[in-house]
Parts: structure tokens; sequence; C-alpha cells
């Protein structure tokens, strides 16, 4: 038996009353290792909640998410703290960086929760900053920096501790075209270490960027350009 | 391997998240500083006021007094002659002295004071070893020597000098004792174990007896005994003094009002120590607004931590380490202007400086309790929040 990236089995998700809304409604999905894929559809589609459930940020209603294999309803909360730390990097539409702390620090971050040694986090973190393109940004504080600079510190900070899966929400939504494209290519760009990429976007051509297309219609998939291109 | 988060690196986190809003985390932790500044200032004043009345008492503690009892009209009976040398050969006594109470005599400046205004003040006879045996020194001058015996000399208590109006004797000073003048020779510092020695004009034995016809009694007899044998020759006095048991005496032991005096002084620390309590907790109510505050402001954070691999115990323990962090800087803050209150209080009252090490101990314990507190609840909150919920701000 084949183990993949990501395995969802009849996955949906409906929110409690008042509002009652299923937001998906059984997802079939497995994801290889390497792949890079785009999840598109309108707002409200359930782009967002998929994303959540596969960053075990959320539990489904119903239906199993297996992560390299480990079928994640069966941990606890703190076991699902443990897999986001060793195995999903996550980046945000948002940013969310640490505005006081400088360049170095907020990567750093990402390995925080591992129980490394300061030094080791800092030095991982110079490393990564590199690749990403800021070895000259390390000392300046977050604030100081352009959109795409903060955005290329966030992937930083989720690739710093070599995420098999790297999960991203709208990874372009608040930069401008040219800035998103730059942004796209690093991400696709880390699918040939082998850093399975799941984004979120709107934008048809950071979805065309991506090896595998997955559309959403209210919750339910409706069109898939299958495993690694192929046709499901 | 699971999430985990290394002290030193909590301690960080909770540091850094402090630092990121600088003002408020100063403002907040004022409030607990003048709360602790106010505790450790209230005991150390206390204590430092204390310290001299316990340092008099060390010294004054083994201090016993007998005097006669008043009789129905208000007279008092002497002592026997015999009773001084009696009570000196008592084996722990160390020294005594007798004064004899020269009864109906004023004290006056001069013959224009009318005699009704007495001031408050008698006249004594005593003797030579008044001084040591009071532990009493002079301010000025010098006291009673062989000579008083024989001419109308006078030494004045602390307060009857004050109130004659009497602060140098560069000059030669007469005051009026009855209708006598006496020349004042010296002035005494006060005796806080025996006051009645500070409203006198003390004179010899033999003036007394020669100018006022006083009987040659003592009234009043002071000793010093071996300091643990204070009781034991308290309860031989009455005997030592009246063995006949005829005329009643009242045995003292002065330093008892300056037990009385420290307790005064105590009475109001549980007050003002109460005080400084509810600023405490108002100050930990401030903390605990902010902190909750802080929590729905850094909702983001939050979340942007969980999907790092913080469980929720992480995030409790760095609010809780925040809200901790700086009701204890606030304590250190408060401990250093409470004690800087208390050597500046000690200095201007002229008392040592005494904060006692329990006091900034309590402070600082007190402070880091109200932090933890305070911290508690946003904590629980920080960490209840999901992480999905946390992420989807702004």
């Amino acid at each position: 038996m084949t183990t993949y990236a990501l395995e969802l089995d009849g996955v949906g998700k409906v929110y409690p009353p008042p509002t009652a809304v299923t937001a998906l409604a059984g997802i079939d999905l497995v994801v290889e290792a390497g792949e890079t894929v785009a999840i598109t559809g309108q707002s409200g589609a359930g782009k967002s909640t998929l994303l959540s459930i596969l960053g075990t940020l959320e539990r489904p209603t119903s239906g199993t998410v297996r992560i390299a294999g480990t079928d994640t309803s069966a941990l606890s909360d703190p076991q699902l703290s443990e897999v986001r730390a060793t195995r999903l990097g996550f980046v945000f539409q948002q940013f969310f960086l640490l505005e006081h702390l400088s360049v170095l620090d907020n990567v750093a971050t990402g390995l925080l929760y591992r129980g490394m040694p300061g030094k080791v986090r800092r030095e991982r973190a110079a490393e990564v900053l590199w690749e990403v393109g800021l070895a000259s940004r390390t000392r300046h504080r977050a604030g100081q920096l352009s959109g795409g600079e903060r955005q290329r510190v966030a992937i930083a900070r989720a690739i710093v501790g070599r995420p098999a899966v790297l999960l991203a929400d709208e990874p372009t939504g608040n930069l401008d075209s040219t800035t998103g494209a730059g942004i796209t290519e690093l991400l696709s760009g880390l699918a040939h270490d082998g850093t399975t990429v799941v984004l979120i976007t709107h934008n048809d051509a950071v979805a065309a960027a991506m090896r595998r297309q997955v559309s959403l219609v209210d919750g339910r998939i409706v069109a898939d350009t299958g495993l690694l291109g192929g046709v499901a | 391997m699971p999430s985990r988060l290394r002290f030193p690196d909590a301690i960080g986190v909770a540091t850094a998240g402090l630092r990121s809003r600088r003002i408020r985390a100063a403002l907040s932790a004022l409030g607990i500083a003048i709360a602790v500044a106010a505790v450790v200032a209230v005991l150390g004043i206390a204590q430092s006021a204390k310290a001299q009345l316990l340092a008099q008492l060390g010294e004054e503690g083994n201090l016993l007094t007998v005097a006669s009892a008043e009789s129905v009209n208000g007279r008092t009976v002497p002592l026997p002659l015999t009773a001084e040398p009696m009570i000196a050969r008592i084996p722990p006594v160390r020294t005594v002295t007798a004064v004899g109470s020269v009864d109906n005599v004023t004290v006056r400046r001069s013959r224009a004071i009318p005699a009704e205004q007495t001031g408050g003040m008698n006249v004594l006879a005593a003797q030579g070893s008044l001084l040591p045996t009071m532990s009493a020194h002079l301010l000025l001058g010098r006291y009673l020597d062989a000579t008083a015996e024989h001419y109308p000399v006078t030494v004045l208590g602390y307060e009857a000098a004050k109130i004659l109006g009497i602060g140098s004797l560069d000059a030669p000073t007469q005051i009026l004792l009855g209708n006598h003048y006496f020349t004042v020779t010296g002035v005494l510092a006060p005796v806080p174990v025996a006051p009645e020695i500070d409203v006198a004009a003390l004179i010899s034995f033999g003036q007394a007896e020669r100018v006022f016809a006083r009987d040659a009694g003592p009234s009043r007899i002071y000793l010093r005994a071996d300091p643990d044998q204070v009781a034991a020759v308290a309860g031989v006095l009455t005997a030592t003094t009246v063995p006949d048991g005829k005329d009643d005496v009242q045995v003292r032991r002065p330093s008892d009002l300056l037990v009385a005096r420290i307790a005064a002084k105590g009475a109001f620390v549980g007050l003002f120590l109460g005080l400084g309590g509810i600023a405490l907790l108002i100050a930990g109510v401030g903390i605990a607004n902010i902190m909750v505050i802080s929590v729905l402001e850094r909702r983001g954070e939050i979340g942007l931590r969980r999907a790092l691999g913080a469980r929720r115990r992480h995030v409790a323990t760095q609010f809780l380490l925040e809200s901790t962090l700086l009701a204890a800087a606030g304590g250190v803050l408060g401990i250093a202007l409470g004690v800087l209150a208390t050597a500046v209080a000690a200095r201007l009252g002229g008392n040592p400086v005494a904060v006692p090490l329990s006091a900034p101990a309590a402070g600082l314990a007190a402070a880091l309790l109200v932090g933890a507190l305070a911290g508690l609840y946003p904590a629980a909150r920080a960490a209840r929040l999901s992480p999905v919920e946390a992420l989807r701000t702004l």
C-alpha cells in the first residue's frame, strides 16, 4: 500500500447550529509527496475549511484525514500540535509576522516548539533566509519590510523545519501581481526538494503555476487535474 | 518527538511579548510597584521606628522601681531609710539609686511667675548614683557632686529645662524652688523609662532636708538587676523594702512602658498593610484587564503559534509568564522604592534604617502571586481559543 503525503477519505464538515452550514461534503483526495496542488473555488466553496482540516487546525465532522499514513482523528490535541510542529508548514495571506522581532527571530520561531536550543534555531533560520533571498535582511525588524519580503519571511518560517507538507492560504492575496509571481515561483520551487505544497488561491496565474488544480463548489470537488497531472 | 517549549524559550517569548507593548507593560507594572512599595515602606518604617525603642528596651529591660504607695490624703509616705542599702544587698542587683519627692515645693523661673503655675514640674532629691542607674547623661553642665549637699544647686530634667526656657548655662542661671533660689549646674538628656525625672528639678538629699525640711527616707528607688534575674529580684523587692509588711509599696518595671509604645507603633501597621493589600489587588485587576485585552489583540499570534505546533499548554504558559514577569518587575521596582522611602523616613525621623528581610520577600511573593492569579483567566482564554478561530482575525 502506498503511503500518501495527504489522504482524505469522505471528509465532511458541518458547522454546529445556529449556522449549520455544510462547508465540506464527502471530499476524497490523495496528494503524493512532492506534488504542488492549487485548490480553487468561489468564496464560501470550502477552500479554507479544507486547508484547515488538512493542517489539523480543525477536525472534520465525518471521514478520515491521514497525514503520511497517520489517521489524525485518533490523535489527541497535543499529538496534533506535534504533527503541526514536525510535519506541516503554514503560510497565511496576512503573513502573521511578529512585528517587534527581527527577521531572523521570526524565522527561528518556526522551530520554537521543536524544543531546539536558540542557537541552532537561528543558524537554521539564517540558512533558510539565504534560500529565500533575504540574507541581507536578517537583522531588520519584520515591520520594516515590504509586503513581498514579509511573505518570503513567512515562507522561510514555514519551511525552516523542513516540513513534508506546506499549506498556504492565499499566499499572494495581499501582494501585487509581480511580487506574487515571485512568491509563487518560490513555492513551486520547494517541490523540487520533495516538499508537498498545497495552496488556496483565487488567482488563475498562481493556480496554473501548480502542477495540479482541484476546484471546489459548495464543499465538493468538481474538477481535479489528477494525481501528478493525470486525470483521476 | 512531541512538540515542546523549553523554559528559557518560554521566558524569551514572554519578555518579547512585554517588550512589544512597553508603555502598557510599564504602566501596569507601575501599579504593582506602588502597591509593593507601600507594603515594604509600611513594614520598613514601622520597623525603623521600633528599632530604636527595641534597642532601648534591650538596655532598659532590667530596670525596676520601688515606690511608696500613695496614702489616702495624697501625700506619699517615704520608704524606710534601710530600703536602699537592703536592696543593694540582693545579689543580682547591680546598681541602685533613690530619689525623694519634695512635696508642695514649686519650680519657677522667678518670683514674677505665680506660684500656682507649676508647669507640672516638681522637686526631687537625688543621689550621685542616679546617672549610672538610669543610664542617663547630661546635655549641659555637670551633675550634683559632693558640694551639692551643702549648696543650693540643682540639675534640671530635660522637659523642666524646656519649660523654664533654659537652653544654655553659659551665664550663671538661677531658678526658684519654693522661695529659695537654686543655681542650675546641669540639664539632663531625656530619660525615656522615667518620665518623672524629665519634669523634675533635682537637688541633693542634704539640701532637701535642710532647706525644705524633708524627711530623709526616699520615695522611690531605681535599681538594675542581672537581666536574667529581673523577675526573681522583683519578687523579693516588697519584702526587702518593708520587712514588717506594714506599708504598701509598688514594684514596677518601667520598660513595660516601652513595650506599650512598641505595641502602639505596631497598631497602625495592620491597617496600612491592609490598604497596601487592597492596592495590590487593584493593580492585579489592572494586569488581568491588560492581559485580557492583549489576548484579544493577539489572536493572530496565538493562531500562528498553534499552527507552528504550540500546544494549548504552551500558549497558556506564555500569557501566564507574561503577567507574572510583569508583576515581578513591578515588585522589584516597588521594593526599591519602598526601601528608599523607608530610608528617607528613618533619616527624617532620626531613627536607624531597619527594613526587615521579610518585607521585600513578602512584597515580591505578593507581586508574583498577584501576577500569576491575574494571568490565570487570560491564559486560560488564550489556550481555549481554537486555532482556526484565532487565525480568522482582521
